[in-house]
């Protein structure tokens, strides 16, 4: 089967099984599994670049993803009162301090030539000394900040822009971000990389959690503006009180359609812009670099290419990527929750849809976002009717059964795992194979 | 007496402490270390190897207890550990079977090993939460503490107390068991001599005789040891509930490359490293000046470095430290 024959056929399945789930179980269900899945396969793109087009084992994906829900807040949220005056100046101070402590070490690594016992001991020094003065200045500020009104509010706020906007500046966010991760951990080898994009992750999520001025921490940000119109803003409308009596549908549930639709017709526009530049990008001559430097770095590197600024370059594009992605998210979500940014739910399930998907391959990555998230909601679902068909026999009050009845939404996480093992062992490739170029 | 206090203060706070999330860390990191000296790949899936490990342990106390067989001063998990063992290793090679030894015909790379270790993860993570459900298990039972805070407090008349629980105990002693067992094996038998030669030069190893699938086979009963014995102390001293060994991977990763990949002694280090680390730079220090320095020079805060809540991500930290600054780690890697 050719490539462009599987795309058509899993694409149409694809549509198919979605609106199955439109007209059976409802049509807020179809469309709420197919906007995350229109999120998760712009994360799994971004992924896909850096692995499938440059070999790069990113583990970071739940930070970028974060990082880009923080520019909501940043963007979207209105300033809080008094709360610069409080001293949110002084915070920004400090953390400049800081990091231009860290500016100096690097300079001072990269252009003198000291004894290298000589640079470690000065530079952990002055970022020591820097750090405890950052502490020094900061610690009352955030503690007054703290103190506004903590039940509603007690950060700094954002900029009561349009909430749009935060989408790029999520993008920009994530890519800043990758932009000192890739200059920290981008030497390393594989699974050293995979190891440590993984632990910088975790610790951006330890940030955002405990840092309550900047995110609130673990008392969540809710209410974020949106870009859509409120369901009982419809609901006044005349024109949708015609609709609901052509379809002769709740006006209730309409109205929560419209949103949807909305929602999945700004993404569907976002899916396809960055598919559009990917394309382009990995058919273009840096593509071809790209996966030259992937297939030997060695012969690349003989070639002239500058394998760490290509390296570099691709990984914050695709981290851009996927921070555009999570920004869309806590878009969706209208509240920006740092105890949801799971490992396995953002890192991992990402991964297992670019492997499954095909890595390497961009309409690949798509579907593998379609069907792996779509199998994630539903099979919890699916989990439960397995097990009541094989335990169908046995009576209700038994021990075992009601206790497997109740783990049996845990069966997911072993249908993820067998997913990814029978992939990788059957078809390593992928659904949509990469293309022999 | 001031400075008596203040000893018995870090030793109440850290070093006790520090000893026992150490050990736990190093007993997890030496598992680790040697799936990827012999069979060259990170193992993601070690954290639900622990898991699954603790949870057998919990399974058969519960067995145990409701037979009425227990050994009163001692937790029914410590006694019921060498079945657990059992059935942890055979987890271990089914899964290695069915799933690893393919790839390693294949040769694969590391990274494709990688990946399917996640998948492992994915699949042991679903198992034990189907079997076990995902909730808080307290198993610990027998004798809480060998030494009270009041008991020591009256035997010494300090004003700091000293406690050390029993999962404490158990986990320092057991651990330092277990590593002694393991050196000795490494070290002084044949079979372990061989599983050096091949981590260190495959082909060489062949060349000269020595069965691949003995060495394998070899590799995952000591990995499958080491994860059901780590699992299960952890479990103990703190409380299991199945996704905390999800996290507990990274620290132990950090722990593992922190001392030196590959190195046996050096997951050691690393893991204590890594433990008093995140217990030094959390700790507030404010008791200890007030019994070290003299009473005017006493800081008003709480003199912490780093807020608790920070501590996992300490460890996280040291790794990136230590992969810019030595990406070897403290003993040069892949020498077992």
């Amino acid at each position: 089967m050719t490539n462009a024959s599987r795309i058509k056929i899993f694409y149409i399945l694809m549509t198919i099984t979605l609106l199955f789930v439109g007209f059976f179980q409802s049509w807020n269900v179809a469309l709420t599994i197919f906007n995350l899945c229109l999120i998760s396969s712009i994360m799994t793109l971004g992924i896909n670049i850096q692995w499938g087009n440059a070999g790069i084992v990113n583990f970071g994906v739940m930070g970028f993803a974060a990082l880009g829900g923080l520019a909501n807040i940043i963007i979207s949220m209105p300033p809080t009162q008094n709360a610069w005056e409080a001293g949110g100046e002084i915070i920004i101070v400090g953390l400049m301090i800081f990091t231009l402590a860290i500016i100096f070490s690097i300079i001072l690594f990269k252009k003198s030539n000291l004894n290298k016992r000589i640079k470690y001991l000065i530079s952990f020094a002055f970022i020591i000394s820097a750090y405890f003065i950052m502490r020094h200045l900061v610690d009352t500020p955030i503690e007054k900040i703290e103190a506004i009104e903590p039940a509603k509010t007690g950060y700094l706020g954002g900029f009561n822009l349009p909430v749009l906007l935060s989408w790029p500046v999520g993008a920009l966010l994530a890519a800043f971000s990758a932009f000192i991760i890739g200059k920290i951990s981008l030497g390393l080898r594989s699974d050293y990389l995979a190891i440590a994009t993984l632990g910088i992750s975790e610790i951006i999520i330890y940030f955002l959690k405990n840092e309550d001025w900047l995110s609130r921490g673990v008392k969540n940000v809710n209410g974020l503006p949106r870009p859509v119109p409120y369901e009982i803003e419809l609901q006044s409308k005349e024109w949708v009180l015609k609709v609901s009596n052509y379809l002769d549908t709740p006006i209730t549930e309409l109205s929560s359609i419209i949103v949807k639709l909305s929602y999945s017709l700004l993404f569907c526009a976002v899916l396809l812009i960055v598919l559009f530049l990917l394309e382009v990008a990995v058919k273009s001559p840096w593509g071809r670099m790209m996966r030259a430097i992937r297939d030997n770095e060695v012969s690349a590197n003989a070639m002239g290419k500058n394998i760490k600024q290509r390296h570099l370059q691709v990984f914050i594009i695709g981290s851009a990527i996927v921070g555009l992605a999570g920004a869309m998210l806590t878009t969706l979500d209208g509240q920006f929750t740092p105890v949801s940014y799971q490992p396995l739910r953002y890192t991992f399930l990402i991964w297992i849809m670019v492997i499954v998907g095909g890595s390497g391959n961009n309409f690949g990555s798509i579907i593998g976002g379609f069907l792996i998230w779509f199998f994630w909601v539903q099979s919890e679902p699916l989990g439960l009717w397995f097990i009541s068909q094989i335990t169908a026999h046995i009576s209700d009050t038994n021990i075992i059964k009601s206790h497997l009845l109740e783990n049996a939404a845990h069966i997911r996480l072993m249908f993820m795992g067998m997913i990814l093992l029978i992939t990788l062992r059957f078809a390593p490739k992928g659904l949509i194979p990469e293309v022999k170029r | 007496m001031d400075f008596l206090n203040g000893i018995t203060l870090i030793a109440n706070y850290i070093i006790i402490p520090g000893l026992t999330y150490g050990s736990q860390l190093a007993l997890g990191a030496l598992g680790i270390t040697i799936i990827y000296s012999v069979l060259r790949f990170s193992n993601f899936a070690h954290g639900e190897f622990m898991s699954f490990g603790a949870m057998s342990a919990i399974l058969l106390s519960w067995l145990f207890i409701s037979l009425g067989i227990t050994l009163h001063p001692i937790p029914t998990a410590i006694m019921v550990l060498p079945i657990a063992i059992v059935l942890t290793i055979s987890y271990c090679l089914i899964v290695d079977k069915f799933i690893f030894k393919f790839y390693r015909k294949q040769n694969s790379k590391s990274v494709i090993n990688l990946i399917v270790s996640i998948g492992v993860m994915f699949f042991t993570g679903g198992l034990i939460r189907f079997i076990i459900g995902p909730g808080d298990r307290n198993f610990f039972d027998g004798e809480r503490f060998i030494l009270k805070a009041r008991t020591f407090k009256n035997i010494t008349g300090l004003n700091e107390g000293l406690t050390l629980k029993t999962t404490q105990g158990i986990t320092i002693i057991l651990s330092l068991l277990l590593v002694i067992l393991l050196f000795w094996f490494l070290n002084k038998t044949k079979t372990g001599k061989s599983m050096r030669a091949y981590s260190d030069n495959k082909e060489l190893a062949l060349l000269s005789g020595i069965n691949p699938e003995k060495v394998v086979l070899i590799t995952w009963i000591i990995t499958g040891t080491l994860a059901c014995v780590a699992g299960t102390l952890y479990g103990l001293d703190k409380s299991y509930k199945p996704f905390t060994y999800l996290h507990l991977v990274l620290p132990i990763f950090s722990a593992a490359i922190v001392g030196g990949v590959g190195n046996p002694v050096g997951a050691i280090i690393g893991g204590f490293v890594i433990a008093f680390s995140e217990l030094i730079i959390t700790f507030a220090y404010k008791k200890i000046f007030f019994y070290f320095l003299p009473i005017n020079l006493v800081p008003e805060g709480l003199s912490q470095i780093l807020s608790t809540d920070y501590k996992i991500a300490i460890s996280f930290l040291i790794l990136v430290l230590v992969l810019l600054i030595k990406p070897t780690g403290i003993y040069k890697g892949k020498v077992i």
